[in-house]
């Protein structure tokens, strides 16, 4: 019998030779979108990823001093997913996602106080202290979680497409899942109701190339996972997710149908997690030279020099724009740490709903 | 007000189509509940009533249309989802125990779940293991699910409609020999609070406690009893959680013996459960050791005579009441 392939650790392709964000190469689509957004928008999804970078940082300092315990999974290196997608759609659609939870709430305009005192375990966290990293949840922002188990978020944010449908409302429901979760029956599951009953669930695989420490290559018979959506007849579509501008444009788009013409559909964006799968894991099964790579597209990076070249940013402001990020998480955490602990009560409250 | 006699699927039927006719959000979502009507015929005429938006007919993906059913509880519908067997229920494990039972608790609070999952478990007539499962304890033990297993027709109705008018998930589970027996109830609109036990026979010797077919078992060896002289007090919880301890009690200090009958298997069975509480709550009032009579451990066989020799037994339960009578 010969042996099971093991593959070498090498650099998954690819991104590392992924087209910068720059004014010379934009397409016209991209260009086009610029313009729609304007400089106030792009500017307030830059800082959102901003947000996001510094909120983390600041949360890895914070797990090391113990004030966060059990597990944390960072999001960094994703930030345009986040960023752009979640800039495409209405307050009132839906937003279902993994335990790597912290960009998508930043990304909904949820105050990083709160989710700072959910780490905190603290009863004015965003889940009242009770959810902890991976199940950040919020009525106000139409976030249903913040999920544990690797694809059960699925069906979740599908009964979320279903009610749009129910109700004849014209709301969509976004659904993000990592690479891993692929393999999982949920997700095959849900493709097919999505399908059969043409519901505006749009899911996303954030594929960040590792499903803990198994690389896709070594996961997935099919590396494409857009054909995936073949399968279950319905449309698939790749996007660079170290690129704002591409992650907004294909969410934007996708529900600019859907909304009168309910379907569903499936996006891949590649991207990469600069960090290990939690913050327990050092990542060793990645050459350094792949993480490198990927730090030379770096999300942020890319729309800094975007915005500069454009004029709509120079140093000074970008400066000052990171300064402002970091008052704000320096306020997450003095909030977080000034909040109560919560009343021993607590403990039985919210079991049953009355 | 005027009363009906009608069958236990009937009652069934009766209380999601009540549901759904009051409250346009209730819709009902499962394998062949539509054009099918229902494995077991539950279902019947309400796709022809309510259309194919509100009685949804499934792929068969248990663990997708429960997690599906859970998504729309969590942004304001009340699905009910049928198990076309319970047995099906443990491929959407995950769904139930996950998120159903955790959610409202780990959102502190901002997303209950109303939803019901319903549908026929517990062994039927030779048809295996793997569909005979009694899964009454799993359920149980989680918090944040409620659990009902009703006997009658007059408590399936009823049940159910509290069932689903309640805002946390409720697991319904029905029993397939029962489907066909028969029941009076008040015609239309009533309602049974769920966490409430019912004294189904009233007595002074032992108290027996027994929920669904269990408790028609003993319903039906009533004379067994009188011949051998036992005044047996059969209480019924109808609700396994919340348990009406209260009621159990009372019993209990009444006829200072219990009998538990439970047709799952015994270890970690719900009758440990129930057992373990009446000794923390009437020690004192106990005149002999808790019986209880089970399931025997090992999968159920599709033999006839060996599924019978596993199954609890109306004469297991006669001699454990003779047995806490000190009188074999």
């Amino acid at each position: 019998m010969p042996p099971i392939a093991v593959a070498e650790k090498k650099t998954n392709g690819g991104n590392g030779k992924a087209k910068l964000l720059s004014k010379k190469t934009l397409t016209a689509q991209q260009k086009e979108a610029i313009k729609q957004l304007g400089r106030d928008k792009l500017i307030g999804m830059f800082r959102a990823m901003n947000l996001i970078r510094s909120f983390e940082r600041r949360c890895e300092q914070m797990y090391q001093q113990r004030k966060i315990g059990g597990f944390l999974h960072l999001y960094m290196g994703q930030e345009a997913l986040a960023g752009g997608m979640l800039s495409a759609i209405h307050s009132d659609d839906y937003v279902t996602t993994s335990y790597r939870d912290h960009g998508i709430a930043l990304a909904l305009g949820i105050s990083p106080n709160v989710l700072m005192a959910e780490l905190f375990g603290k009863v004015t966290g965003v889940s009242r202290g009770k959810g902890g990293s991976m199940h950040f949840f919020s009525k106000e922002y139409n976030l249903l979680g913040g999920h544990g188990i690797v694809g059960g978020q699925i069906p979740i944010g599908l009964g979320a497409a279903f009610r749009a449908k129910y109700l004849g409302t014209d709301q969509v429901s976004l659904i993000f899942l990592g690479d891993g979760a692929v393999n999982q029956g949920s997700f095959h599951e849900c493709l097919n109701m999505a399908s059969i009953w043409k519901l505006p669930a749009i899911f996303i695989i954030e594929n960040n190339q590792y499903g803990m420490g198994t690389s896709v290559r070594r996961s997935t018979s099919v590396q494409d996972m857009t054909l995936k959506a073949q399968g279950y007849g319905m449309e698939g579509i790749t996007v660079d997710g170290m690129n704002l501008l591409d992650c907004y444009m294909v969410v934007r788009d996708a529900v600019k149908t859907r909304r009168k013409r309910p379907s569903p559909l499936l996006v891949e964006a590649k991207t990469y997690r600069y960090r290990g799968h939690s913050i327990s894991d050092p990542g060793t099964y990645r050459a350094k030279e792949e993480i490198e790579n990927y730090h030379k597209v770096d999300p942020i990076l890319q729309v800094r020099r975007l915005l500069q070249e454009l004029d709509w940013l120079d140093d000074e402001s970008a400066k000052a724009l990171e300064k402002e990020v970091r008052k704000e998480v320096d306020d997450a955490v003095t909030f977080a740490e000034e909040s109560p602990l919560p009343d021993p009560s607590e403990r039985e409250r919210h079991v049953y709903a009355p | 007000m005027d009363s009906q006699t009608i069958t236990y699927r009937e009652a069934l039927n009766q209380a999601m189509s009540e549901e759904m006719e009051r409250d346009e959000t209730v819709f009902l979502i499962g394998e062949e509940v539509g054009e099918y009507n229902g494995a077991y015929k539950v279902s019947q005429g309400l796709l022809e009533r309510f259309g194919p938006m509100r009685v949804v007919d499934t792929p068969i993906s248990e663990n997708g249309f429960t997690g599906l059913a859970v998504g729309a509880a969590m942004v304001g519908l009340r699905p009910v989802v049928e198990f076309m067997s319970f047995n099906f229920s443990l491929v959407a494990f995950d769904q139930i125990f996950s998120n159903a039972a955790k959610t409202y608790y780990m959102s502190g609070g901002q997303f209950p779940i109303p939803m019901v999952m319903r549908g026929p478990g517990g062994p039927a007539a030779q048809v295996g293991a793997q569909h005979s499962n009694c899964l009454d304890h799993c359920f149980a033990n989680s918090p944040g699910l409620k659990l009902v297993m009703p006997s009658t027709a007059r408590d399936a109705k009823g049940l159910l409609k509290s069932a689903i008018r309640d805002n946390s998930p409720v697991i319904f589970i029905e029993n397939e020999m029962l489907y066909g027996i028969s029941g009076d109830m008040p015609k239309g609109e009533f309602l049974i609070p769920l966490g409430e036990a019912e004294v189904r026979v009233s007595g002074k010797d032992v108290t027996i406690v027994a929920s669904s077919r269990m408790a028609h078992m003993v319903l039906s060896g009533l004379p067994e009893f009188e011949k051998e002289g036992i005044s047996v007090e059969l209480v019924d919880p109808r609700t396994i959680k919340p348990l009406d301890m209260e009621t159990i009690s009372r019993s209990v200090r009444k006829t200072h013996r219990a009998v538990i009958v439970e047709e799952g298997h015994p270890f970690a069975g719900i009758g440990a459960e129930y057992s373990h509480q009446i000794y923390s709550a009437c020690f004192d009032d106990l005149d002999a050791p808790i019986a209880r009579v089970t399931q025997a451990d090992n999968p159920l066989p599709y033999s006839k005579l060996l599924e019978a020799a596993s199954l609890p037994s109306l004469e297991a339960v006669v001699r454990a009441a003779k047995g806490v009578l000190y009188r074999d």
